[in-house]
């Protein structure tokens, strides 16, 4: 067992892990924090991304210790039930989601493509995707939520 | 058209707060103190006899708490009817497919579960196998079950009209032969489930689509009354019929585990286990014979199904019956034939999958329809528009439509421009595809069928809404919320519906047969219908006015056409809950069917209780040179009678036709002596967002009389008609006929190669 220290959703922990212990593993295990999930284990499905020092990752391909000094942001930590992030907002009003297993991972990969492209065309939304897999939807409510934040934040932004 | 408040609007999802913030618990969320894990050991042979299993080094392991293989379950097994129980919950004697479950482990946490696995040594003698349907149909073929001949796991018949007069008739007859696809329903959440078992009995948090099948099971498994079963259900991870409609190894084991060691258990199957093991859809071989006019009038058809079963029966009865009993639609059809036959194989298990049984015979009947029509210079439009069936219509095996838009659907599609630019277009490699199809809504099996709904009415006006129906991502908790709260006149806010606990909720069958919204819906507006008219006899005498006098809307009651004599709703809850001594209002409803025939033997009557229809476009692009064949828009004219919140069901029918666009170009499962060569998502080519094209819904209303608010079934339909869609956009833009599914780029290329090399030559 090892120690690291790490930040997740802005709250520092200090954490007890295994070596083979991935980060997914630790989030939802000592954390408690269930939002991602395992789809694959294997970097496949995207249902486990979370950002790790502004960039999406795989967290089941991630070892905990790995993490020792960075920032996580789980799906936890984009907003809240009272204050949804705009990303959030559109899922909901668009209904891009079903049954909600992929959603955290489509969420935090759909905020992390809003910073890096704030205004992205339907193809850059299709690829910044492109690492989740989706099998109710079929994509296309997802795809017209993350259009719809991306014009709410700007026109937020404007104002 | 009465006007709603909630009903046929785009209100968002009940869960999808829950959903978007990571909330919702899934199965594998659920962690109890003192828990175990429990691992699966699994077959390295596709077919081969047990002889022995040491189990005494994996007990030794530190952490190990118990180990079982299959005799610890007493010669127990199951399946979709009395004599095709074939199933153990871990293989006893015989292991007959590659990765069966063959023993177990529960130890302190996943890692050692997972380690002492592998210490569990199982002495095998290996047999042939046979991998091939038609192999395994042969005599001398290597014997699967001992209990049937020639491997022969189901067959079922059917015979309307006269087949052999009206072949004669035809002034065309074509005979080919047809191949789909080794498909998976490909949910992301793998099996997964929490079991305790204790003095009260067996409480089972666990990722199912129809929780009362695996209560059932367990009763029967652990010999347990069924009030002593518990089954809670958490959110879904999707669904699409088979596994989570059904049992898994996990599920037994992580009970027997918990018996033994009175502690919580979990299991969590990993992906690669879900893909080498989860039931899957058949694979069909479907020799199709059909004959026309020469003005392109549908005389008869004629089909024989080989189905690839694998290696237990699972529900393959009904696959096979759906596979002919709803070929009679949507066109019509006076003489028809169909000789199915289910056949085991040492392959993982086929089951139901979303379109179940329709998409194999609906693919083959479209393209050979498709077929005839250009040798007989019709325009595929035409020929459709003229063999559509229109309501009202009974089927030659007495099936019965009540509502259809399917000419509707077709005249609107023969108005894109898609459809208008069909062969203009000067872009080589350019197709466009048209289909159609109908599937049921409400499906009817044997055995209890009925869904029920209990309305708790609160004294503050708000309602608890318990139901045995299962939302695995569909969004049926939504839809039945805007019901109750319709029929009451309550926001949805003041709905709270219940997930499914077998302790509490009334039972129901569950999740498959696009049967929810119709069968539940219909007891959710009974029961609410129930505290009104308890409710209006309370307004009733207050008035001074007949019960069905009153009006509930916009959360006031108030008498017809005095809108002055009204109150909240709120404040008659309080009146009638606190009337005399107190008083209990409690809504039941039940769906409860006609008693119209149904033939099982036969393939006559109604497998449903109404039926959807779909005509759809699609547009491919086609690289000449390399084969590579992609799908660019789509479009979907749907009937699914009243659209009763348009936003979910454009979303259903758009996974549904993404779905059926992976089974016609990309999705198979590559199978190599029994084993699974490509068991990820990945190499399985599960279609991503960067594959579909966008797919425009356009809904075409017809009101069904037996539906809720008019509500027919939507997506599976769209599952069905997609890849004959893909298939005949492939043909336009190709000019190959492709038979077998899925048609990928090699298949592409191999076929334009063939066709300039007899140009050329």
């Amino acid at each position: 067992m090892r120690q690291i220290e790490v930040t997740v959703n802005g709250k520092q922990e200090k954490i007890e892990v295994r070596p083979s212990e991935t980060l997914l593993e630790m989030i939802r295990e000592k954390l408690h924090l269930t939002g991602a999930k395992e789809g694959c284990g294997m970097g496949e499905c995207g249902a486990c991304t979370v950002i790790m020092n502004g960039v999406t990752v795989n967290s089941c391909l991630v070892l905990a210790v790995e993490a020792d000094g960075k920032s996580i942001v789980t799906v936890e930590g984009v907003g809240s039930k009272e204050k949804l992030h705009p990303v959030q907002q559109a899922f909901v009003e668009h209904s891009g989601m079903q049954c909600g297993f992929c959603t955290p991972g489509m969420i935090v990969s759909g905020t992390y493509l809003l910073k890096k492209h704030p205004q992205p065309t339907e193809q850059q939304i299709r690829e910044g995707i492109a690492g989740n897999f989706c099998r109710c939807t079929g994509y296309t409510k997802i795809i017209e939520s993350i259009g719809a934040a991306a014009g709410n934040m700007s026109e937020g932004g404007e104002s | 058209m009465e006007e709603y408040s909630v009903i046929g609007k785009p209100i968002p999802r009940v869960d999808a707060v829950e959903k978007v913030t990571g909330a919702a618990k899934f199965a594998a969320d659920f962690s109890f103190p003192g828990m175990l894990w429990c691992k699966i050991l699994r077959s390295p042979y596709a077919h081969a006899r047990i002889l022995n299993i040491d189990t005494s080094r994996a007990e030794r392991l530190p952490g190990v708490k118990a180990v079982c293989t299959g005799k610890n379950f007493n010669g127990w097994t199951w399946g979709f009817m009395p004599q095709t129980r074939d199933e153990p919950p871990l293989a006893v004697d015989k292991v007959r497919y590659m990765a069966e479950a063959v023993a177990a482990v529960a130890a302190i946490d996943e890692e050692t579960a997972e380690q002492a696995t592998e210490l569990i040594r199982v002495d095998y003698e290996e047999l042939p196998g046979v991998f091939d349907p038609e192999e395994a149909m042969k005599p001398g073929a290597p014997v699967i079950h001992d209990y049937v001949q020639n491997n022969q796991s189901w067959e079922f018949h059917m015979d309307y009209g006269d087949v052999d007069k009206a072949f004669g008739e035809s002034d065309i007859v074509r005979e080919d032969r047809f191949e789909t696809g080794k498909v998976v329903t490909g949910y992301l959440e793998p099996p997964s489930a929490v079991a305790m078992y204790d003095a009260n009995g067996i409480t089972l948090w666990g990722a199912k689509q129809s929780p009362y099948f695996v209560y059932r099971h367990l009763a029967a498994c652990f010999n347990l009354p069924l009030n002593k079963i518990r089954v809670i259900q958490p959110f879904v991870g999707a669904g699409f019929g088979g596994t989570k409609n059904d049992s898994v190894a996990g599920d037994f084991c992580s009970v027997l585990f918990s018996k033994w060691t009175g502690r919580p258990v979990k299991f969590a199957y990993s992906m690669e286990e879900v893909l080498t093991t989860a039931r899957r859809r058949h694979n069909m071989i479907v020799f199709s014979k059909m004959g026309m006019k020469k003005d392109g009038t549908l005389l008869a058809l004629q089909q024989k199904i080989i189905a690839e079963g694998g290696a237990y029966t699972a529900i393959g009865p009904l696959t096979m019956y759906l596979t002919g009993a709803m070929t009679t639609l949507p066109y019509n059809l006076p003489n028809f034939r169909h000789d199915a036959y289910r056949i085991f194989t040492n392959h993982p298990v086929s089951a139901a999958m979303r379109g179940h049984g329709v998409t194999h015979t609906r693919f083959a009947a479209e393209i050979q329809m498709d077929m005839i029509a250009e040798e007989l210079g019709i325009d595929p439009m035409d020929i459709r528009l003229k063999n559509a069936v229109k309501a009202p219509h009974e089927t030659i095996n007495g099936v019965t439509v009540k509502s259809c838009g399917l000419t509707e659907g077709l005249e609107t599609l023969r108005n894109t421009e898609s459809w208008q630019l069909r062969g203009k277009r000067a872009t080589s490699g350019r197709g466009v595809g048209l289909a159609a199809a109908s599937y049921l809504g409400g499906a009817r099996q044997l055995g209890h069928q009925s869904c029920a709904a209990l309305l708790r009415l609160c004294e503050d006006g708000t309602v608890n809404y318990l139901t045995g129906a299962t939302d695995c991502g569909q969004g049926s908790d939504t839809v039945l919320v805007q019901m109750v709260a319709e029929e009451l006149g309550i926001r949805m806010e003041d709905v709270n519906i219940k997930r499914v606990d077998t302790a509490v909720t009334p039972c129901d069958p569950g999740s498959y047969g696009s049967r929810v919204t119709i069968l539940a819906g219909a007891a959710a507006q009974k029961a609410a219908r129930d505290i009104k008219r308890q409710l209006s006899e309370f307004a009733a005498r207050e008035w001074k006015v007949q019960p069905d006098e009153l009006v509930f809307r916009g959360g006031k009651v108030f008498v017809k056409d005095h809108p002055d004599r009204s109150m909240p709703f709120s404040k008659l809850a309080k009146i009638a809950c606190y009337s005399g001594s107190g008083a209990v209002i409690l809504g039941r409803g039940y769906s409860q069917y006609g008693l119209e025939r149904y033939d099982w033997d036969k393939g006559l009557g109604n497998p449903g209780t109404s039926y959807s229809f779909t005509a759809q476009l699609a547009e491919v692009q086609v690289d000449l040179e390399t084969g590579v064949a992609r799908c660019e828009d789509t479009i979907l004219a749907h009937d699914c009678g009243r659209p009763l919140n348009p936003l979910n069901v454009h979303s259903q029918n758009q996974g549904g036709a993404v779905q059926g666009l992976g089974q016609a170009l990309y999705e198979g499962f590559i199978m190599d002596q029994g084993k699974t060569r490509n068991p990820t998502l990945t190499h399985y080519k599960m279609p991503l967002s960067t594959d579909v094209p966008r797919v425009e819904v356009i809904d075409i209303i017809t009101e069904d009389p037996d539906g809720p608010f008019g509500a027919k079934e939507a997506s599976e339909g769209c599952i069905v008609s997609t890849p004959p869609a893909v298939v005949s956009a492939l043909k336009d833009a190709t000019g190959i006929w492709f038979k077998t599914l899925p048609v990928t780029p090699e298949k592409i290329y191999w076929a334009l190669q063939e066709k300039n090399g007899t140009k050329s030559g």
